[in-house]
């Protein structure tokens, strides 16, 4: 292409792989919060108690119509104005975990009310308790209806995770942006990590799709 | 002891609030700056997207492979990779090809083009969940091609593609709040500004964020809905 000059790439390309292994890690933190705060977002929401479902619907609603990039600000500035200071890390992971926690209690909604009444009525009828009537007969018809979505915020956390960047956590983009900084060449380090996210989101949306269909089966849904 | 403990909640919200009350009288206009620029920016850039998620869309499901995989291509292209990596490609890469946007332009242009890609799927998919009764219906009365995808298809696909429409538009919003990083001047970006003087973090960024909140919940959702109604009676379905 233009002035793609390849020595330049493969000098900066060791520094790129080892950020891009902070970007998984930081996605993958972000999800595994997603999911627990998820949880606790959507169960709350069905505890028939008025003012907690209210709340929390709100702060859902809430989460869900600001942008990401101001709510990592928020975390990582607010704290230290009340005398707690959170690192980069801790603020981004806390920011980007609520945020997607928010989305996938909403995934979690869907598919625990895609269980037909008549099952919740079955476990009533037959004297289970609590746990068992969600961990052996709603959970497991409620899952694969939510996977789909599931897969998408995974792959939308890892795309979203360039947004740490701008309170200084050193993942893909905060690195491509330090050595254009430093060389003052950009057409390299952005054009990687564009290729850096297509080659791992790529594959990951496709595998999730097979993985759905293999859950499918082997809860005999289809 | 619980009169002692509400007087003195409702004496600290007082406070608060008075706090608060003077932080907008000093910094209120330059808000209402920023956010006349977001707005800006989220109107052009769902213009843009609502153009590209129209041609993409229908070139998805083209009969012609070439065409139908240049749509595929895009889309999984802007889908596959960051809003923010695009937006940073657009402007600082570009240039280098001889092609230089300012930055309000390559702003909404960013914004437009990544939700161009998910309105696309969201214009395929509502195009093929119109009954197929409904194409064979109008082939048997003999429509020409251009006739059946405007008087019969696409009305039909718009009512199922509104509401997912309206949650994109939110996204679109949202998006826009990146274009601060190149620094157009908009919400975001004025509140950092406001933040780097005052350091009073939690009322620049909580205001940006009920900005944000208000303009989501109570202009774009509602006059979505309202939309739907409207576009669901005309279609003689409510």
């Amino acid at each position: 292409m233009f002035d793609w000059k390849w020595d330049f790439t493969i000098e900066i390309m060791p520094r790129l792989l080892w950020a891009t292994l902070n970007t998984l890690m930081a996605a993958g933190f972000g999800y595994l919060i997603a999911l627990v705060v998820g949880l606790v977002f959507a169960l709350a929401q069905r505890t028939g108690f008025r003012p907690l479902t209210m709340v929390v619907r709100e702060i859902v609603e809430f989460i869900r119509s600001t942008p990401l990039v101001v709510q990592i600000f928020f975390v990582f500035y607010v704290g230290p104005q009340f005398g707690i200071r959170l690192s980069p890390w801790t603020s981004g992971m806390i920011a980007i975990g609520l945020h997607y926690a928010a989305y996938l209690s909403e995934v979690y909604r869907a598919g625990l009310d895609s269980v037909p009444r008549g099952q919740w009525e079955a476990c009533k009828a037959l004297n289970l308790s609590n746990g068992r009537t969600y961990f052996r007969i709603i959970i497991p018809q409620a899952l694969p209806p939510s996977l789909p979505g599931m897969g998408n915020y995974l792959v939308g956390i890892f795309k979203d995770t360039p947004m740490l960047s701008v309170i200084g956590v050193a993942e893909l983009m905060h690195t491509a942006t330090a050595v254009g900084s430093e060389t003052y060449r950009y057409l390299e380090p952005y054009t990687i990590v564009g290729l850096i996210f297509l080659a791992i989101s790529l594959p990951t949306a496709f595998g999730l799709r097979r993985f759905e269909a293999w859950v499918r089966r082997a809860f005999g849904m289809s | 002891m619980t009169n002692l403990a509400g007087a003195s909640i409702w004496f600290v919200g007082a406070r608060a609030m008075q706090h608060f009350v003077e932080f907008l009288q000093t910094h209120g206009s330059r808000f209402v700056d920023g956010t006349i620029i977001t707005v800006q920016q989220a109107i052009l850039a769902a213009l843009l997207a609502i153009a590209i998620a129209a041609v993409m869309g229908l070139m998805r499901l083209s009969k012609i492979w070439a065409v139908r995989g240049a749509s595929i291509v895009y889309i999984e292209f802007f889908r596959g990779t960051s809003l923010l990596v695009q937006l940073y490609w657009i402007f600082f890469v570009l240039p280098l090809f001889g092609i230089t946007l300012e930055k309000f332009t390559a702003g909404f242009i960013a914004v437009g083009m990544n939700l161009g890609a998910y309105g696309a799927e969201l214009v395929r998919g509502s195009i093929q969940a119109v009954p197929r009764g409904q194409y064979e219906a109008a082939l048997a009365l003999n429509m020409s091609t251009y006739k059946r995808m405007t008087r019969i298809i696409l009305p039909q696909a718009l009512l199922i593609m509104l509401p997912p429409w309206g949650n994109l538009l939110i996204e679109l919003l949202k998006g826009t709040a990146l274009v601060s990083l190149i620094s157009v001047a908009d919400l975001m970006f004025e509140a950092k500004q406001i933040n780097g003087v005052t350091y009073l973090s939690a009322e620049c960024f909580g205001t940006a964020l009920i900005i944000y909140y208000l303009m989501a919940r109570v202009v774009v959702a509602p006059s979505m809905r309202m939309f739907e109604t409207a576009w669901s009676r005309k279609m003689g379905r409510a």
